[in-house]
């Protein structure tokens, strides 16, 4: 697994203590997993996203992410409804693993309130967090 | 004893390398008061010689064939084993292993298990099946419970002309839940009346038996129908998969959940298990399945390999949010039926069918000219219903002395049919066999 | 230098089973047709299945040759943890197999059935004198099964009580079943952690322990192979809130005969005929999963129960507050028969002795590789005993390879990665069937492993090289997972 040190935590994005990443797009956010979650997980098999046009609360699962032999949550790192899914992650779910920030997203939320967005880590401060 | 191979020397030198002086110091973390106080009052051992004789006397007393003949069936199938079979599944790389964790040492179990559920879905028409389910009753249970996880709806139709053991286990599986069933009634012709879901647009799963319990062929195609209309799912169960050999399959008739008991598939009916839980479903499904599956892959050299595969379903990596708790399965009991499909064979497997219908018919004929009456109309496969005489008990009692057992009375399970009993013919009685008791229950 | 098991083998190339045969070929004997023909309806029949026509030596060949891909025990030493893989003797196969059990029809008469009546009757008496339990069902058909049915008992307890408890206290020692099975029952699982000793404390249990939690699951001697010491204080916590103590049995291989379950306050247990009853796992199953219960748990049991008067047996479904059915007829009878053969061939010494062998011989194994391989919990265990790769990683080695590497040496490797606390485990359980100088050998390869480790480790990472396929690729498989050929 990589060091702290080789993550790509780009600055564009915001951060939650689940690994989510949660990037702006107009007045929506696009979210996925970030580069560390993706390498703790290993080959990524499986990923199961929401129904288009549900609604969920921050910290709420919105899915789930498989590797071989594990399963984890998948948690709104702001509220919102989702107004979109990554439909390439049914039949490659490796995407997440090539390229997490890009073409392995995940959804796309209209936020409840913009506000959790601001709230929600800096690359620092979530770096402080791996290096604990 | 035989098994136990440590010698007094082997066990001192075993505690000194340990650095104890007797076996009880190995125990001191088991407290006193935890302890057995006496010894176990057990009976004590018999030679091997001595166990042969004790087991003979104890399943000498029961009521076989070829001294009895039993007319029974009812979810439980006397059917030929080739003694390749039996031979073959006592080969102990299979039977001394376990569940093929390892897949590079559990190739055979593995390929044997893959074959096993692909023979099995040809048989029953689906995409998919399992590595396999304790009997067919918890099959039935876990077909339910997986179509209330796929639908989100709690709500279920079930026939009641499904084995009534069966319906037993379903309800002691759904007694802690809030899930609902809905008992679907039987028609004067010996099929299931679907009328009354009609309109329901809540029921996750419509299940029926076919052949069912009466031994009556179920329209499966409009049961389907009628369930799909009606946004459920629709599951079919069965206790006599040989029936496949000749009637359509269930997956063709548009099931979404194929599921029951797979005893009849070579394997000994050992007074009502081990048997064989057989599910199927749809690939769109198969990420909401209960039990094993074992999917093909590659090594590191390209070679062919399988392995066990979607293990994330699974309690021993989902824990309590597993599609179901299943660890130790019916594995052996799966190679069994696949051996046994493999024997009989394509061409092989429509003749045994028919040939279990075709008796079947006779012994009906046979009964109806000697004045009987056959309780229901519809198609039936190696099983049937008839009505007899008020006071028949008495003649069952009798035969029963004569060593034939006149099938099964079904009034315990069903009140309103009193002096109706459950036959069945398979391919091991014969014409013979037949006449000696339609003469006997005529008499 | 002793000759370590492991070698290549013969192995020869097989087909899967569609891809050979011929049409027309047949492997089965055909009854004589007696009878005339008589047509079904178009409407019901079908083509018939699309299997293949092979005849009997294609299908001898076919299964021989899988067989030899597979590592059984009879084929080497099979330590694989919390699965109790002992001998399993060729009697039982026998008894199980005579003709009047393996073709006795399940709804037979009961004048017709005494055999197999009687033989269910003493082996539950069998059952409850070895755990100290005091009536046992044999319906469950497996150790989950088994498990189901304890969580069923707490249910059906607390309701005729006039309760409806939301909780159960599980372990994280504990298997995934025993989740998995809670969750069946609407009971949600709440974790409990083991103590700095790799037990359960009272105090963490009385923490969590209250009116909604129906009861804990604990299995004893736990994953870990350590018995759970505080078991008494434990329970006696969990009934003065009113909840019941589940003990899963999986672990029942080290204390035969030692252990009195009722006496230390265990008010449900089950066992796995197939561990610890010496009843072959079958590559997966069948097996079978008995409850024991004390007195007070009776009236809930499994229907139909065997009872007898006057030495005649039958069947009584008069339980008013049964459970229920779990299984179409009575559980898993070929296995019962079993299980009946190997306790009457041990007798009451030999079992106990079996359990004092399972525990000497894991204790064994335990003091020859300490150092060599991290000890989590460095106490006296009893039939399993953990390591941890703790010492291998600084060569860039795992837990999955070292196990990969025993199959080189001709063992089937011990359990891994469980239990799920203890990072990088290796759970070793030998039974008490391996000889001293099987278990030598097997020590041998495990220090030699280790030496491997750290001086060839590329020979670890890419093992094992002697098996007939490499390392698979599981990814891939469930990606776009193949299901069915």
């Amino acid at each position: 697994m990589k060091d702290v040190s080789l993550l790509n935590i780009p600055d564009d994005f915001r951060y939650a203590e689940d690994h989510e990443w949660a990037g702006l797009e107009g007045d929506n956010v696009v979210i996925g997993i970030n580069d560390y979650a993706q390498d703790q997980l290993g080959d990524i098999v499986f990923v199961e996203l929401p129904k288009i046009g549900s609604s969920f609360n921050k910290g709420d699962e919105f899915g789930t992410v498989e590797s071989v032999k594990a399963v984890s949550e998948l948690y709104m790192p702001v509220g919102g409804e989702i107004i979109e899914v990554n439909s390439a992650l049914e039949g490659t779910p490796e995407l997440v693993n090539k390229d997490p920030y890009k073409e392995g997203w995940m959804i796309k939320v209209k936020p409840h309130d913009t506000a959790e967005f601001n709230l929600l880590m800096t690359k620092d401060a979530y770096l402080e967090i791996l290096k604990g | 004893m035989r098994y136990l191979p440590h010698t007094d020397e082997d066990i001192s030198s075993m505690l000194k390398t340990i650095g104890v002086k007797k076996v009880d110091d190995l125990f001191k973390t088991v407290p006193d008061d935890c302890r057995h106080t006496e010894p176990l009052n057990l009976p004590k051992p018999l030679t091997e010689w001595e166990l042969n004789g004790l087991f003979d006397t104890l399943s000498g007393d029961m009521a076989v064939s070829p001294e009895y003949k039993v007319f029974m069936g009812a979810g439980s199938y006397d059917h030929y084993i080739p003694e390749a079979v039996k031979y073959l599944l006592g080969r102990s790389e299979f039977s001394t292993s376990y569940t093929p964790y390892q897949p590079e040492i559990s190739q055979g179990t593995l390929q044997a298990v893959f074959e096993y559920q692909t023979l099995a879905a040809r048989l029953l028409g689906m995409e998919v099946a399992n590595a396999s389910l304790y009997d067919g009753a918890s099959a039935l249970a876990e077909a339910l419970l997986m179509a209330i996880r796929i639908t989100r709806r709690s709500r279920i139709a079930l026939s009641m002309i499904i084995h009534p053991f069966y319906r037993r286990v379903v309800k002691t599986y759904f007694e802690p839940t809030d899930y609902e069933v809905v008992e679907l009634p039987c028609l004067g012709n010996g099929r299931t009346d679907l009328s009354s879901i009609e309109g329901m647009n809540d029921l996750a799963a419509v299940a029926v038996q076919s052949p069912n319990f009466f031994g009556c062929v179920e329209d499966l195609k409009s049961a389907g129908e009628t369930a799909h209309n009606n946004t459920a799912l629709f599951i079919t169960a069965f206790t006599e998969p040989l029936a496949y050999g000749l009637l359509k399959s269930p997956g063709s008739l548009g099931a979404d959940i194929a599921c029951g008991e797979g005893q009849s598939l070579g394997i000994p009916r050992s007074f009502g298990g081990p048997g064989l839980g057989m599910f199927a479903g749809r690939m769109e499904h198969v990420r909401s399945m209960p039990g094993r599956l074992v999917g093909k892959t590659v090594d590191m050299d390209g070679k062919r390999g399988f392995v066990l595969t979607l293990a994330t379903r699974e309690q021993h990596i989902r824990r309590e949010k597993a599609t179901s708790n299943i660890c130790t399965n019916s594995s052996l009991c799966a190679l069994a039926a696949a051996m046994y499909m493999a024997s009989v064979g394509g061409s092989g497997i429509r003749e045994l069918a028919a040939l279990n219908h075709d008796k079947s018919e006779y012994l009906k004929s046979e009964l109806t000219k000697a004045g009987f009456e056959i309780a229901f109309q519809s198609p039936t496969f190696n099983e049937f219903t008839f009505k007899a005489p008020a006071g028949f008990s008495a003649v069952y009692k009798r035969l029963l002395d004569k060593k034939i057992v006149a099938g099964l009375p079904i009034a315990p399970f069903y009140p309103e049919l009193q002096d109706h009993y459950l036959l069945c013919v398979t391919e091991t009685s014969t014409r013979d066999d037949m006449d000696d008791l339609v003469r006997e229950v005529k008499s | 230098m002793k000759e370590f098991p492991g070698s290549t083998g013969l192995s020869i190339n097989e087909p899967l089973l569609w891809e050979k045969g011929k049409k027309g070929r047949n492997g089965f004997s055909l009854p004589r047709r007696d009878v005339e023909p008589c047509p079904l309806d178009d409407e019901l029949t079908g083509e018939g299945p699309d299997f293949p026509d092979l005849s009997e030596i294609d299908v001898v060949r076919h299964y021989t040759r899988l067989s030899q891909w597979n590592f059984g025990v009879d084929t080497g030493m099979y330590p694989l943890g919390s699965c109790t893989m002992k001998y399993n003797p060729k009697t039982n196969e026998r008894q199980a197999g005579t003709k009047g059990f393996a073709g006795a029809h399940p709804l037979l008469p009961e004048t017709l059935s005494q055999g197999a009546l009687r033989l269910m009757f003493e082996l539950e008496r069998f059952l409850a004198e070895i755990t100290g339990m005091e009536a046992v069902t044999l319906q469950p058909a497996a150790g989950a099964h088994g498990e189901y049915v304890g969580m069923r008992l707490i249910y059906a307890c607390h309701k005729n009580r006039g309760e409806r408890r939301s909780k159960i206290i599980v372990p994280d020692t504990a298997h995934g079943t025993n989740p998995a099975s809670a969750s069946l029952c609407g009971y949600s699982a709440m974790p409990v952690k083991s103590n700095e000793k790799g037990i359960l404390s009272p105090e963490a249990v009385d923490a969590v322990m209250d009116e909604d939690t129906a009861g804990i699951m604990v299995t004893n001697p736990n994953t870990i192979g350590l018995f759970e010491e505080n078991i008494r204080k434990v329970a006696e916590i969990v009934h003065s809130k009113g909840g019941l103590v589940y003990a899963d049995g999986a672990n029942m291989n080290a204390v035969m005969g030692i252990v009195h379950m009722g006496r230390i306050g265990v008010d449900i247990l089950h066992l796995n005929l197939h561990k610890t009853f010496s009843t072959p796992h079958g590559g997966g199953g069948p097996g079978s999963g008995p409850v024991c219960v004390r007195s007070h748990l009776k009236p809930f049991l499994p229907v139909p129960r065997v009872i007898e008067a006057n030495g005649i047996y039958s069947l009584s479904e008069d339980l008013p507050e049964s459970i229920g059915k779990v299984h179409a007829f009575y559980g898993n009878f070929g296995v019962m028969a079993r299980a009946y053969s190997y306790i009457r061939s041990m007798g009451p010494e030999d079992l106990k002795k079996a359990s004092q062998l399972a525990v000497l011989n894991a204790n064994y194994i335990k003091e020859s590789l300490r150092g060599i391989y991290h000890l989590p919990y460095d106490r006296p265990c009893m039939h399993e005993c953990v390591f941890t790769d703790k010492v291998q990683e600084s060569y860039g080695i795992t837990t999955l390879d070292i196990a990969k590497r025993l199959m080189d040496y001709g063992f089937h490797p011990p359990t891994i990665y469980f239990p799920l606390v203890v990072h990088g485990a290796l759970m070793i359980e030998p039974t008490e069937t391996e000889s001293k100088e099987d278990i030598d050998i097997f020590i041998e390869a495990l220090k030699a492993i280790a030496l491997e480790a750290k001086e060839n480790p590329d020979l670890l990472r890419n093992a094992p090289h002697k098996c007939r396929v490499k390392r698979l690729d599981e990814t891939t498989a469930a990606r776009k997972p193949c299901l069915a050929g």
